[in-house]
C-alpha cells in the first residue's frame, strides 16, 4: 500500500479517536451547570473528567502534528484559510483547560462561578466548532491557486451547522453516558436522562446529515464506485441505534461503548468519502489538496510510520491502564481529597 | 504594520509567555519527583508534605503550560503558511514525534499522579511523577531538535520546491540540537530551583516551617548550584557552535563589526549600529571573544551585507545581560549552601533569594531572544527569510485581532497564575498529622 494512503488512516483514526475521548469531556463540560447544583455535584462532574481531558487533548494535538508532518501543504493552507475560526476554538480549548485545572484552587465564589462559565463555553464552542469545521471540508472550502476566498460567516452555512449540531448533539450524549459511570448515583441518574433527551436530537440530525449529505458534498461518490465500503456508514447508523437501544434499557456501559464507536465510524465515513481529498476545492476539484499533492517526501512518511508503528501501541497500552486505573465510580473520599 | 512584523510580534508574545511556564515546569517535575522518592525511601513524612506542596505549585503551573502550547502548534500554519509548507517535511516529524513520545506520556501520567493516591501502589505514584518529569524534559529535546533545524539546517536537499530530508539521523543528532537542549533544560532547572529556594526564603523570614524549608531551600539551592554550573559551561561548548554555524548571531553577541584576529571581549560597550561601530569600547580581556568563540579570527559584522545582519542592540545586550544573571546565579546558590547551617538568620540572604524569583525566568527569555533575534533575518538560517515565510491568505486586520485578543487573554491568564502561585505559596504546607 501506498505510504499516503497509510497516512490517510492514521489522519483518520487520529480524528476520531480524539473525538471519541475528547468528546465526553466535552459532553461532560456543556451539561456541567446544567445537572450539578451543589458544591459537590461540580465537584464530581469536573473530577469525573479531570484524569483524562488533558490525555485526551493531546490527541488532538497530535492530529495537527501527524498533519504537519504527513501532508504539510495541506496543514499550512488549512490553518491559514481557517485562521479566525480555530483562533475562537484554539481560546475556547484554552480557556477550557485552565478552567478545570484552576477551579478547584479558587476560593471565592466570583472566581468560581467565572471558572464555571468557561467550563461550558470551553466546551460547548469546540464541540460546535469542530462539527462545523468538518461539514465545510466536506463541502469542500472555496479556495482557487489564487488563495481563499471565503470568510469566517461563509462556514455558517446549513449543512456546516447541521454537522456542528450533530457534532454537539453526539458529545453531549457521549459526556452524560461518561459523567453517569463515573460519579455517585443521584447525579449519574440525571446525567444519564439527559443523555436519553439529547439521543433523539442526535437522531434527527444524523438522519437529516445523512440525507443532506447526498445534495451538499461529493462524499457519497466513493461509496457509490465501490458498495463495499458502505458497510463503514451503515456500522455507524447501528452503532447510533445501539447507543439509543441501551439508553432506553438503561445500561449505560453499553450505551457509551456504542456512543464512542459510533463517534469513530461517523468520523471514518466522512474520511472514506473524503479520499483522496484532505480539503477539497469547492471551486474546482483541480485545486483541491489531496494525499498525494500534499504529502511529505517518501523518506519523511516511511520514517514517520516507523516511529508510529513502535509507539502509537505503548500510547495505547498505558492509557488503556490509567483508564482501567479510574474506571468506575469516584469514591467519596477522593471527592474530599486531592483534585479538584 | 505589515503582517509579518504582526506575525513576528505575536509569535513573540505568544512563545515568550508560553516559556514563562516551560522553564519551572522542565526543573520541578525533577524536584517533586525527588521528594516523593525521598519520602519512599526515609518514611519521612515532611518528603510527603514536600511532594504535595510543591506539587500544587507545580500543577498551577503547569496547566498555563500545557493550555498555552497548543497555541505554539495552530500557530505555524495560521501565520507562517509559506514557512510550513516549505519546511513542512523536515519540521513537522519532530512536532508529531514530540507528541507522540512526550505528550501522551506526560499528560496521561500527571493524570494518575494527580488523582491516584488512592488507586495505585506508592512506588507506582512515584514512578508516575518520575515519567512526567522524564517526558516534559523529551518534549523539550524534540522540540528544540526542530528548532536547531532552523538555526542550523542539517539533513535536507531542495527539492520540488521545499527543504526536504534525506537523513532523519542527522537531523536529531544535530550538534545545535543537543547543545540548545541541555543548555535549555538546565536553565529550566536553574528556575525551578530559585523558585523552591525564594519560596522557602520567603517562609524562613517568617519563621514558618522553619524545618520544612530548611530541607527544601537546601534541595533547591543544591539543584541550582548543579544546574547553573551546568548552563554556564554547556553554553560555551553552545556558543562555540553559534560561532561556527551562525556566524552573524555571534558577531552580533559581542557587537563585532570587524574582522579581528584573537578579538578581545570588551567588558564595557556600547553599539552604535547606524554608524557600523560601537561608541565605546573599554576593559578588553585580551583574546577571550576568540576563546569564546573557539576561533582565532572571529567575522565582524561587515563582512556581511546589512540586509543579511540581525539587530545588533537588542541581541548584545541580551546576551550580555543573560551571561550576567547565570554568573550572579552561581554566586547566589553557593552563597545560600555556604551559610546553610545558620540560614534562618542571614536574613538579608533570605531577602535576596526571595526577591531573586523572576531573575532566572529574565535569563531564560534573554537567551531565547538572542536565539531568535540573533537568527534574523533568517527564519531558516541561511535558507529561507522571515519575511517570505508568512501565511498569504491571512489579512494584517486578522494578526491585530489576533494579537489584541492573546494579549488580553494571556494577560488576565498570567494575572491569575500569578495570583494563585503567590497565594499556595504563601498558604505553605498542609499541617502535619499529629
Amino acid at each position: 500500500m501506498e505510504f499516503q494512503i497509510i497516512w490517510f488512516i492514521l489522519w483518520g483514526l487520529l480524528w476520531a479517536v480524539y473525538f471519541a475521548l475528547d468528546g465526553f469531556d466535552f459532553g461532560a463540560g456543556i451539561l456541567y451547570p446544567f445537572i450539578s447544583k451543589s458544591e459537590m455535584d461540580k465537584k464530581a462532574v469536573l473530577h469525573a473528567i479531570g484524569p483524562f481531558w488533558d490525555g485526551n487533548e493531546v490527541w488532538l494535538i497530535t492530529a495537527g502534528g501527524a498533519t504537519f508532518a504527513a501532508f504539510p501543504t495541506t496543514y499550512a493552507y488549512m490553518f491559514s484559510y481557517l485562521y479566525t475560526p480555530l483562533l475562537i476554538i484554539l481560546f475556547a480549548l484554552i480557556f477550557r483547560g485552565v478552567a478545570v485545572e484552576l477551579r478547584g484552587k479558587s476560593t471565592s465564589e466570583g472566581m468560581k462561578k467565572f471558572w464555571d462559565f468557561w467550563v461550558f463555553v470551553g466546551s460547548f464552542i469546540p464541540a460546535l466548532l469542530f462539527g462545523v469545521a468538518f461539514g465545510n471540508i466536506f463541502m469542500g472550502l472555496p479556495f482557487d491557486n489564487s488563495g481563499y476566498h471565503g470568510t469566517l460567516f461563509s462556514l455558517l452555512n446549513p449543512y456546516g451547522l447541521l454537522v456542528g449540531l450533530l457534532f454537539l448533539f453526539t458529545f453531549i450524549v457521549h459526556g452524560g453516558l461518561w459523567i453517569s459511570l463515573r460519579v455517585p448515583d443521584e447525579l449519574a441518574d440525571k446525567a444519564f436522562s439527559r443523555a436519553k433527551n439529547f439521543w433523539y436530537l442526535q437522531a434527527i440530525c444524523a438522519v437529516v446529515f445523512l440525507s443532506l449529505t447526498a445534495t451538499y458534498t461529493n462524499l457519497y461518490n466513493n461509496f457509490l464506485k465501490l458498495p463495499y465500503w458502505f458497510a463503514v456508514p451503515a456500522v455507524a447508523v447501528l452503532c447510533l441505534l445501539l447507543t439509543g437501544f441501551y439508553l432506553m434499557k438503561n445500561k449505560n456501559g453499553r450505551a457509551f461503548v456504542f456512543s464512542a464507536l459510533f463517534i469513530i465510524t461517523l468520523v471514518f465515513s466522512g474520511v472514506i468519502g473524503l479520499y483522496p481529498n484532505l480539503i477539497p476545492s469547492s471551486i474546482d476539484p483541480k485545486y483541491s489538496f489531496t494525499i498525494f499533492n500534499s504529502s511529505s517526501s517518501l523518506y519523511t512518511l516511511k520514517v514517520m510510520t516507523i516511529v508510529v508503528i513502535i509507539f502509537v501501541p505503548i500510547v495505547v497500552f498505558y492509557q488503556a491502564w490509567a483508564y482501567k486505573t479510574f474506571m468506575g465510580k469516584i469514591t467519596e473520599k477522593e471527592l474530599k481529597e486531592e483534585g479538584y | 504594520m505589515d503582517t509579518v512584523l504582526l506575525s513576528r510580534l505575536q509569535f513573540a508574545v505568544t512563545a515568550a509567555f508560553h516559556f514563562i511556564f516551560v522553564p519551572l515546569t522542565l526543573g520541578l517535575s525533577v524536584l517533586v519527583a525527588y521528594m516523593e522518592s525521598r519520602y519512599l525511601a526515609t518514611g519521612d513524612k515532611d518528603y510527603l508534605r514536600m511532594a504535595k506542596f510543591w506539587g500544587r505549585l507545580f500543577l498551577i503551573n503547569f496547566a498555563l503550560g500545557v493550555v498555552t502550547g497548543i497555541t505554539m502548534e495552530f500557530q505555524f500554519g495560521m501565520n507562517w503558511a509559506e514557512y510550513s509548507r516549505y519546511v513542512g517535511d523536515i519540521f513537522g516529524s519532530p512536532l508529531a514525534i514530540e507528541a507522540t513520545l512526550a505528550f501522551f506520556l506526560e499528560s496521561t501520567f500527571l493524570g494518575v499522579w494527580i488523582f491516584g493516591w488512592n488507586r495505585i501502589s506508592p512506588k507506582l505514584h512515584a514512578l508516575s511523577i518520575w515519567l512526567v518529569a522524564l517526558a516534559t524534559n523529551l518534549s523539550a529535546l524534540w522540540i528544540l531538535i526542530a528548532n536547531a533545524w532552523m538555526q542550523n539546517p542539517v539533513g535536507y536537499v531542495l527539492r520540488n520546491g521545499r527543504a526536504e530530508m534525506v537523513d532523519f539521523w542527522a537531523v536529531v543528532t544535530n550538534h545545535y540540537a543537543i547543545f540548545k537542549f541541555f543548555h535549555t533544560v538546565m536553565s529550566g532547572w536553574v528556575v525551578a530551583g530559585f523558585f523552591v529556594l525564594g519560596i522557602s526564603a520567603y517562609h524562613l523570614l517568617r519563621k514558618n516551617e522553619t524545618d520544612f524549608f530548611k530541607k527544601s531551600l537546601k534541595i533547591g539551592a543544591t539543584f541550582a548550584l548543579i544546574s547553573s554550573l551546568l548552563v554556564l559551561f554547556i553554553g560555551d561548548f553552545h556558543a562555540k557552535e553559534v560561532a561556527h554555524t551562525q556566524p552573524t548571531k555571534i558577531a552580533a553577541m559581542e557587537s563585532l563589526w570587524e574582522t579581528t584576529k584573537d578579538a578581545p571581549m570588551y567588558l564595557l560597550l556600547v553599539p552604535e549600529p547606524a554608524n557600523e561601530k560601537n561608541s565605546v569600547e573599554a576593559i578588553g580581556i585580551p583574546g577571550f571573544l576568540s576563546f569564546l568563540a573557539g576561533q582565532k579570527e572571529v567575522k565582524g559584522l561587515k563582512e556581511f551585507p546589512p540586509q543579511d545582519r540581525p539587530p545588533v542592540t537588542l541581541t548584545f545586550l541580551s546576551f550580555r545581560l543573560m551571561v550576567g544573571l547565570g554568573l550572579l546565579f552561581i554566586l547566589l546558590a553557593l552563597l545560600a549552601l555556604v551559610k546553610f547551617k545558620k540560614i534562618e538568620q542571614s536574613t538579608t540572604l533570605l531577602r535576596i533569594l526571595l526577591w531573586s524569583i523572576p531573575l532566572p525566568y529574565i535569563a531564560a527569555q534573554l537567551g531565547w531572544i538572542v536565539a531568535e533575534v540573533g537568527r534574523q533575518p533568517w527564519i531558516v538560517y541561511g535558507l529561507l527569510k522571515t519575511a517570505d515565510a508568512i501565511s498569504k491568505a491571512v489579512e494584517p486586520a486578522q494578526v491585530v485581532a489576533s494579537l489584541i485578543g492573546f494579549t488580553i487573554f494571556y494577560g488576565a491568564l498570567g494575572i491569575i497564575d500569578i495570583y494563585l502561585l503567590s497565594k499556595y505559596a504563601r498558604k505553605g504546607p498542609e499541617p502535619k498529622e499529629v
